[in-house]
């Protein structure tokens, strides 16, 4: 691989930005500014490599922008973001940027373009100009790691939504990126849709060691997370581990988000001075501990 | 006052010319004042079948009554019942075309061929429903967030002044706030209007929630039909079809599954932690 630009710096974090804002604006029919809207204003984030990271926010809070930065979909107005060292201002680094950071966006008919969900996968790749017998290694591995192997000739407009997600995951994962961001990428899915896209890309993480970001407004889709980051009108509201994130009621309500049912149900459970932990996120967590608590008195 | 489905079936040809069944076979009436959700997994056919509620898509065997008469037979107005029954359509704001606010709004009532002054006033008033304030009316559709965007689809469809309103999946993409936003504008159009509400979901905490009567679909037929209270009980049927039941109740369901004396009825997280509280206490 070429050397990438010049411009290298972020600390040996896989993405850095430093007081990030990033600004439209609005134009009347001839042309002339008519207002400008911040949609980012002054974000700070680190993401070390191998991490999982979820973007929480609201509609409208900037978390999508902050996404199309990722892979230099968009340019910072002002501050800097560093992508694997890579600033991403720096339009010499462009190419290396969106190899280094594949996006997975929210509507899933938007992102398949070939007729055969194999060709698909392949697609990536073969514009990067890797050699045929690798893309075909490279696709067979990632429709295996996605669990869609043995629908690699069938036509991706039969398939469902959540599968075609992991199609298009799996269309990433050929191009070997060190980063995935998936921004929305389950908005548009069933219960189960959710879930198989959730755990692949769990499972991408943990074993294959690939960065993620994961943009989503469903609270319930971050419990695993390493790290969270809430936006709120352009800005990081509030960060932490999903522990230190869910106990924060108030700042959440004002983000317009709400918790899933299990912490509602600590929460209101521990208001009722039951001895329970506030940082129980699963069913069978919650059940373990009631339960104990039912028969010791505590 | 009710649609009624009798013995409806829809197949289509796939270009293959395989033939799938998205419905078969389905008997619902769907009556004046209920607040209906239809839930199933992506497939199931709970979009095909609300298309089937105002003549947008033909049932390939079976009948479809309106208020009792046949809407497949050559004298019956389909343009009277797209007025009664408005449909509005996933991600709907995708479809505001017009230069501004209340000329989006005006253009189905106009259509239908309402007067100027009712048509002017049909608008006004759907706006002022869905909360969207006079200062917006001659705004850019362009100009505005995407939950107002979507208020003011659904205006579109309320000015012309429907009976029932049929939404496909009316809360996706919008975050939990906007969400409850667009079920508290729903609840007070079939409070206050009486408008009929039957909204397609996946998601069984928005059903739990809202709907007096759940509709759950799997693979073109309807497997349950009732309160939700009643439908709930039934939580290995609705997993087996890739549903499931709200978080709060399924956790009940375990631990009286544990063997805890717990009242399992629950639907919130209310009814929930008060069921938990009550036996950990008692």
């Amino acid at each position: 691989m070429k050397e990438a630009g010049r411009t290298k710096s972020g600390k040996g974090n896989m993405i850095e930005s430093k007081d990030l804002v990033h600004e439209y604006s609005r134009r009347d029919e001839d042309g002339n500014i008519t207002g400008i809207i911040r949609a980012i204003d002054g974000v700070d984030i680190q993401v070390k490599p191998g991490d999982f990271i979820a973007v929480l926010g609201a509609n409208g809070s900037g978390k999508s922008t902050f996404a199309k930065h990722l892979n230099g979909l968009l340019f910072p107005t002002e501050g800097t973001l560093y992508i694997d060292g890579m600033d991403t201002s720096d339009s010499t680094n462009a190419l290396f940027v969106r190899q280094t950071a594949g996006m997975v966006f929210q509507n899933p008919d938007n992102q398949i373009i070939a007729n055969i969900v194999e060709e698909d996968v392949g697609f990536g790749p073969e514009n990067m100009g890797v050699p045929t017998q690798e893309i075909l290694k490279r696709v067979e591995e990632s429709l295996k790691e996605v669990g869609m192997f043995e629908y690699r000739r069938h036509s991706p407009n039969r398939l469902s939504g959540g599968q075609k997600q992991r199609v298009a995951i799996a269309g990433i994962m050929a191009m070997r990126p060190k980063c995935i961001v998936l921004d929305e990428a389950t908005a548009m899915l069933d219960p189960v849709g959710r879930k198989n896209v959730l755990g692949t890309v769990l499972r991408l993480n943990k074993k294959e060691k690939i960065t993620i970001i994961l943009i989503t407004h469903y609270m319930e889709e971050v419990v695993q997370a390493d790290y969270i980051y809430v936006m709120n009108k352009g800005k990081v509201a509030l960060e932490g581990t999903p522990g230190e994130v869910f106990r924060e009621e108030g700042k959440l309500e004002e983000c317009r988000l709400t918790a899933p049912q299990i912490t509602q149900l600590v929460r209101k459970l521990r208001k009722a001075n039951i001895p329970i932990r506030e940082d129980i996120f699963s069913e069978e967590e919650l059940i373990r501990s009631l339960l104990l608590f039912k028969k010791n008195g505590r | 006052m009710s649609i009624v489905l009798q013995n409806v079936s829809y197949t289509y040809r796939n270009d293959g010319n395989s033939v799938t069944q998205a419905l078969s076979d389905i008997n619902l009436e769907i009556h004046k004042g209920e607040f209906l959700a239809i839930v199933g997994h992506t497939g199931s056919g709970k979009s095909t079948l609300i298309q089937l509620l105002n003549g947008l898509e033909r049932a390939t065997q079976g009948k479809v009554f309106f208020q009792g008469k046949d809407i497949y037979s050559k004298d019956f107005s389909i343009k009277e019942l797209r007025s009664k029954v408005g449909m509005v359509f996933q991600y709907p704001e995708n479809q505001l075309f017009e230069a501004t606010v209340i000329k989006d709004v005006e253009f189905g009532p106009r259509n239908m061929g309402q007067d100027t002054l009712q048509m002017e006033l049909n608008s006004f008033q759907a706006l002022k429903d869905v909360g969207i304030g006079e200062e917006l009316l001659d705004a850019s559709v362009l100009a505005l967030s995407g939950g107002q965007k979507r208020r003011v689809a659904i205006a579109g469809v309320l000015a012309m002044q429907p009976e029932f309103l049929v939404l496909d999946e009316p809360m996706a993409g919008l975050d939990p706030v906007g969400r409850r936003e667009i079920f508290a504008l729903l609840q007070k159009l079939h409070k206050e209007r009486g408008i009929t509400i039957v909204f397609v979901s996946h998601s069984m905490e928005d059903a739990a929630e809202y709907a007096d009567r759940v509709v759950v679909m799997n693979q073109g037929k309807i497997v349950l039909d009732g309160p939700p209270r009643k439908i709930f009980c039934y939580e290995k049927e609705l997993e087996r079809i890739g549903l499931g039941v709200p978080q709060a109740t399924r956790l009940v369901h375990r631990l009286a599954e544990q063997g805890a004396q717990i009242e399992k009825d629950c639907l919130t997280v209310e009814e929930s932690a008060a069921a938990i509280l009550n036996w950990l206490q008692g």
